[in-house]
């Protein structure tokens, strides 16, 4: 078994996560060392924490590879209902840290729950669709997938963790792959460009527009007898969503969500307050020019001027030391490795194998566009892990997990039939 | 289908990111400026900035070290204002406002809050200092003078503007830099060079060692040291000798182009410019528009040369042929000529005068003839202006000297075109007696002092000139600049010299100058008498006389050239005939045995005289 194992497994996925795992070291190294005064060994620096990490990741790839793939699929309910119970948990045992109740105290480390629980979520979802009575085109079918998808994510809400949650978004891709209409997709990115235009311009506006858009429609289909209820429905709703929308902005959102949003959209401009971080991220991005300052050379990485660089902003220490070369390879590599995932997931004989494959890709993606969004000045401030990357024993866990149970799987498509 | 989708989203993404990593970090360079600004602080060493001695190593000028309070606003803490202001001794209001213009200039740079403290005051500070979080004190070096004279020569210093900075972008917010005179002229040997240190800082604008282990930091250059060709002795006495009058004193030594003495008045001492009354003192210089203190007369004062020009036109003349120094030519009080018989006046004395006799006695009749035959020699007029134009340009006139300091004048010698535009030619033609006050250093003539003072070192040498310089030593080493080492020469041959200067010095022995004999010194001379006009409510009004004198002396082998003018100090011998023979006999003697010339110079104000314009009243001239 162990020889159909090195023979089926997929070796470029496990080139590119080393390589990740091993450029990311080395930039942890230059973000939270700084590279004066050579190595040392200490168990406080970031950079030594995420070499026991790296090593304690390698012995769980080792057990996952060598648990029978058949394990995943029969206990993917019994891993998500515990992965829910750690999840509540948090409620009653969770440690706070800078605000969100996401760790529990393992004394030497924090574990957050919620890096595991993409997971799991991912195993329940495939394990459900895959089903033999499972048809994603019926709505009831439909919701009870969603079910599955929502539950993590609003018991990680109030933590409060939205970054973290946000994640689940991720589930779009293998409920698309598997036959979920694409109304859902045009449905939420209208609503995500009704949103952004309320914003920017205010719900009397984007009214003022919609009219004189369905006039328009009204004359160019004048030879047509109009179905008027459709366009009083699409009107109300667009009418509501907008206001509401502009309601929950003003209303319900707080200061700092705001803020962010503001950023984004060019609003404000705020180069020390709420937009520091991004704006120091840029800088730092931006300063590296086509090869960067080389490793440790970076003038914004060794000034600490980027918070949280070692984790979340990791990206921009690449940016900054490695310039336009390094950055761009690395985007080159996250990308192959996903297209790799899909590629795997399409060649996999079993429906749960490529349901999984999918969920894997996608909550990869996420955090990708997400994390390198935020910290190029893209997308609003989101704080979520860049994976295998990003400085951190839980996400790097999580990570390794979702992926390796992936590559199991798809090593064991010789043996299905 | 449904699967390309998926892989198409992946592939934009990833190339919507390649393109946004290649504008932050390609297209738009204004990131790695940004960087370098905030993550690498720059701390300049200012080097000592060079001495300036006199050509006898007198020193003139030195440093004194002073003491700016400055503040980095967004470093400041809550502090104890009253007591603050106490023992800077500054009002309270001043104190937030200086405090709130610093922070609008910048939350995170240094502003000065209080300039140029005092030692005393520094020492005091500096044990509280610590109290007050933000501020500190950036040690500065300012000029100390151990002169109270030549300020126009030696300039002054002052803090750089944003204009400068914008065009030499060695200077920051801050700096100083020299302006004017020698300060001006040679400040890039005077300032040396500023060195360099890079700090990494973090976030919080905290100082964390070296950049690159100080890979790029350099050392402070000390400024280079300079030696003037000034003679601080003279310049000094010649200051004394203008108080309470208005004009320029230049003296240059022949054989070299060394200017000796550069005098203006008034002028005002240089350590006015200094410390915290700076500001206040250059204001008040600055808008004094009628005695003009800051206007160096010596460089920029525009005169009618007058009869001191009257050599220039002899010394044509013979180089020409149209005249031998036998030739006598009568004078009739005066110079008649042109259709209706109009008339150059002159004063009394015997005629006719050959040319020896005609400098000593300055006749007007005598040179306009000569003049007017130097023009005549050519079938046009435009023709002998262009010629005579050319012989007088020789002499350093009617053009930039080329002189090694900041300011000066072109002065004015008219040439063909001038009158073709004057005269409206060729609609109306002109003539040589058009242009007849030429001949007399007056009319359309204008020369600076030190102009004036280099053409009677290019008598005193028989026919070349140095260039006019006041650097003799950049740090102990001669300057060897073929600028000032090698002769200009002149048009007129050197023997024609011979009889021009017999002339000058008669003016000592029995003309217009015997009054002001020195015992032991031959000098040679030559008076000058200027009629001159101001607007007074746009009306044009004579103005008494300006008083001029040129003189070298010894005779023989000459040590000192000068030109002197004294504004509206009536004939030539009367002011700036004295001021020329004490500055003579100061300079070669070192000791003036006529007290009584020297005490009727210093108690003379023509302070009252230079009021009447002002007055409002009707006033006489020339008493």
């Amino acid at each position: 078994m162990a020889r159909s194992i090195v023979g089926a497994i997929d070796w470029l996925t496990i080139l590119i996560y080393f390589l990740l795992i091993i450029f990311g070291w080395i930039n942890i190294y230059s973000a939270s060392y700084g590279g004066d005064g050579g190595f040392v060994f200490n168990m406080d620096e970031p950079h030594t924490k995420q070499l026991l990490w790296i090593a304690l990741s390698i012995i769980l790839i080792v057990i996952i590879l060598a648990l029978e793939a058949k394990f995943y699929e029969r206990f993917s309910s019994v891993i998500y209902v515990a992965s829910l119970l750690s999840l509540l948990g948090l409620f009653v045992f969770g440690k706070t840290i800078s605000g969100a109740t996401s760790w529990y105290n393992l004394g030497f480390m924090g574990l957050q729950p919620s890096e595991f629980a993409k997971a799991a979520t991912a195993l329940a979802v495939a394990k459900f669709i895959s089903d033999l009575q499972t048809n994603i085109k019926i709505l009831n079918h439909q919701l009870k997938a969603f079910l599955i998808i929502a539950l993590p994510a609003l018991i990680i809400i109030p933590q409060p963790d939205p970054g973290s949650a946000l994640v689940y978004v991720a589930f779009f891709f293998p409920l698309y792959r598997e036959g979920l209409s694409v109304n859902y997709l045009i449905f939420g990115a209208s609503a995500i460009v009704l949103f952004v235009t309320t914003l920017l311009i205010g719900p009397y506006w984007v009214v003022g527009v919609l009219f004189l858009s369905i006039i328009t429609l009204l004359i160019i289909n004048r030879n047509k007898k109009p179905n008027y209820s459709a366009y009083l429905i699409t009107l109300l709703a667009i009418i509501t969503f907008s206001f509401s929308v502009n309601y929950i902005f003003n209303n319900v959102f707080e200061q700092r969500h705001r803020d962010r949003f503001n950023i984004v959209l060019g609003k404000e401009v705020d180069s020390q307050g709420i937009g520091y971080n991004t704006n120091q991220s840029e800088i730092a991005i931006g300063s590296g020019g086509w090869l960067g300052k080389g490793w440790t050379q970076g003038t914004q990485t060794k000034g600490n001027f980027v918070p949280e660089q070692h984790t979340d902003y990791i990206f921009s220490t690449v940016g900054e030391e490695w310039g336009f070369l390094g950055s761009t390879l690395l985007i080159i590599l996250f990308t192959t490795l996903f297209l790799r995932i899909l590629h795997m997931a399409e060649r996999s004989k079993s429906q749960f194998s490529r349901v999984y494959g999918y969920s894997v890709a996608g909550i990869l993606f996420i955090h990708f566009v997400v994390n390198i969004g935020m910290v190029t000045g893209l997308l609003p401030t989101v704080g979520i892990p860049l994976p295998f990357f990003s400085y951190g024993g839980s996400g790097l866990w999580g990570f390794t997990i979702l992926l390796f149970i992936f590559v199991k799987l798809d090593a064991n498509r010789v043996n299905e039939w | 289908m449904r699967k390309l989708v998926l892989y198409s989203i992946i592939i934009v993404s990833g190339l919507v990111f390649i393109g946004r990593l290649f504008y932050l970090q390609v297209y738009n360079t204004s990131f790695a400026a940004l960087s370098e600004g905030n993550a690498v602080k720059i701390i300049y060493d200012y080097p000592q900035r060079g001495y300036i001695f006199d050509r006898n190593d007198n020193l003139l000028v030195e440093n004194q070290p002073s003491y700016d309070v400055m503040v980095i606003p967004r470093d400041l803490k809550p502090f104890d204002t009253l007591e603050f202001c106490k023992i800077l001794k500054i009002e309270k209001e001043v104190l937030l406002k200086k405090l709130r213009k610093a922070r609008n200039y910048s939350p995170r740079l240094p502003s000065v809050i209080v300039p140029q403290l005092t030692k005393d005051e520094y020492a005091y500070l500096q044990e509280k200092t610590r109290k007050y979080e933000g501020f500190y004190i950036q040690k500065r070096s300012l000029r100390s003078y151990k002169t109270k004279n030549a300020a126009n020569v030696l300039g002054y210093i002052q803090e750089v503007n944003d204009r400068i900075i914008e065009k030499k972008p060695y200077y920051i917010s801050g700096d100083l830099i020299g302006m004017q005179g020698v300060e001006g002229q040679y400040e890039e040997e005077l300032r040396g060079i500023k060195g360099v240190k890079y700090l990494q800082k973090d976030r919080f604008n905290r100082e964390i060692g070296p950049f690159k282990d100080g890979k790029y930091d350099t050392l402070p250059v000390r400024g280079k040291d300079i030696t003037l060709t000034i003679d601080a002795k003279l310049q000094a006495y010649g200051e004394k000798l203008m108080t309470n009058k208005r004009g320029g004193i230049v003296a240059i030594e022949p054989k070299t182009g060394e200017i000796l003495a550069l005098v203006t008045a008034p002028n005002y001492a240089p350590d006015l410019l200094v410390g915290r009354k700076r500001s206040k003192n250059f204001t008040k210089l600055y808008y004094d528009s009628i005695a003009n203190p800051l206007y160096d007369r010596g460089l920029m004062g525009e005169y009618p040369p007058g009869s001191p020009f009257k050599t220039i036109t002899a010394l044509i003349g013979l180089q020409e042929n149209v005249i031998d120094t036998e030739e006598h030519i009568s004078c009739r009080n005066g110079y008649y000529y042109g259709r209706n018989n109009r008339r150059l006046g002159c004063h009394s004395h015997r005629s006719p005068l050959s040319m020896v006799s005609g400098i000593a006695h300055s006749c007007n009749a005598y040179f306009a003839t000569v003049y007017r035959r130097i023009i005549e020699k050519y079938p046009r007029p435009q023709l002998g202006i262009a010629n005579w134009e050319k012989h007088v340009e020789s002499f350093g006139l009617g053009n930039y000297l080329g002189y090694d300091l900041p300011v000066g004048k072109r002065g004015l010698i008219p040439d063909s075109t001038y009158y073709n535009r004057a005269y409206q030619y060729p609609k109306y033609k002109w003539y040589a007696t058009g242009t007849i006050s030429n001949a007399i250093g007056q009319g359309e003539v204008l020369a600076t002092p030190i102009q004036l003072a280099n053409m009677t070192a290019a008598i005193a040498n028989k026919g070349f000139y140095y260039r006019p310089h006041i650097i003799k030593k950049i740090n102990n080493q001669p300057i060897q600049d073929t600028l000032y080492t090698k002769p200009n020469h002149t048009t007129i041959a050197p023997k024609h010299f011979e009889p021009v200067i017999d002339g000058m010095r008669e003016v000592f022995t029995n003309g217009t100058a015997s009054f002001l004999q020195v015992k032991d010194i031959p000098i040679c001379g030559k008076t000058g008498t200027a009629e001159n006009y101001v607007k007074i409510d746009g009306k044009r009004t004579q103005l008494t006389d300006h008083s001029i004198f040129i003189a070298f002396a010894p005779k023989e082998n000459p040590k000192i050239a000068l030109a002197v003018f004294v504004e509206n100090g009536y004939w030539g011998a009367r002011y700036a005939g004295r001021i020329a023979s004490l500055m003579i006999e100061k300079y070669i003697h070192d000791d003036i045995s006529r007290k009584d010339l020297e005490e009727w110079i210093l108690s003379h104000s023509l302070e009252e005289e230079y009021a009447k314009p002002y007055s409002g009243e009707p006033f006489k001239i020339n008493q």
